[in-house]
């Protein structure tokens, strides 16, 4: 018995013509060829996937507006559609580049996002009112300077116009503060670190 | 978000017998037969109808 090939031509015709079924044809004969074309490019099953489906839908519109011309080019013609749809994806990713995972290396392991978690917001705490105990106990003119300084933010200009001093008797004062402090914190082991 | 951001490597060769998902082709079907065409004073109109 002779099978009888149907044309694309006749297919899309038919299609236009409101026979939704040659529709189906016309995808089940070409699926393989657009899909693998389009997953050749971009190697991802998901996106080659959303693609496909973009492609048709061009193409179902541009059939059922009876804007399509046959000239014996269908393939050719969705070809053409899922490869400028290929081109804009990749426009797309360009502005916002991907990086590339491997087995041995994934950048989310050592991505983080800055945020301290509970744990470290504690321990944080913990350090921040250790330092201040410290501080306390510093002779008052290096408690003064190194209070400006670190709490306030002052300029050593500042800060020698405000306790009457000499910027470079403030600068001793803040340098003395800080020796004083690393010396208790040394002698009594104190862990300052988050 | 992990996907949004990051990719797989690329495999050695593509396989050449890799065919659509069946909904995908299925969600085809069912939107060809939803949507119409409506012609109206040299216009079109689209409509999709559930």
């Amino acid at each position: 018995m002779k099978k009888s090939i149907v044309t694309d031509a006749s297919l899309v015709s038919a299609y236009m013509q409101g026979n939704e079924s040659a529709l189906g044809d016309l995808i089940t004969r070409h699926k393989q060829r657009i899909y693998s074309f389009i997953y050749s490019k971009v190697f991802d099953r998901d996106v080659a996937e959303d693609i496909f489906q973009d492609t048709f839908i061009k193409v179902i519109r541009t059939l059922k507006r009876g804007k399509y011309n046959e000239e014996g080019k269908f393939l050719p013609w969705v070809m053409r559609i899922a490869h400028n749809l290929v081109i804009d994806h990749f426009r797309k990713n360009n502005r916002m580049p991907k990086f590339e995972n491997n087995d041995d290396f994934n950048i989310f392991s050592v991505l983080s996002d800055g945020a301290l978690n509970a744990e470290k917001q504690i321990i944080k705490g913990q350090v921040e009112s250790d330092v201040r105990r410290l501080i306390q106990e510093l002779p008052a003119d290096q408690k003064e300077v190194l209070v400006m300084r670190m709490y306030k933010d002052m300029s050593f200009k500042e800060i020698s116009e405000q306790t009457g001093v000499s910027i470079n008797t403030a600068l001793g004062r803040m340098r003395y503060a800080l020796i004083n402090l690393r010396k208790v914190i040394d002698k009594h082991n104190i862990i300052l670190t988050n | 978000m992990q996907k949004m951001y990051s990719e797989t490597p690329r495999p050695e060769h593509v396989e050449k017998n890799l065919v659509p998902k069946g909904e995908t082709v299925k969600f085809l079907l069912d939107y060809s037969k939803a949507l119409s065409v409506i012609d109206y004073n040299k216009l079109k109109f689209e409509a999709l109808l559930n």
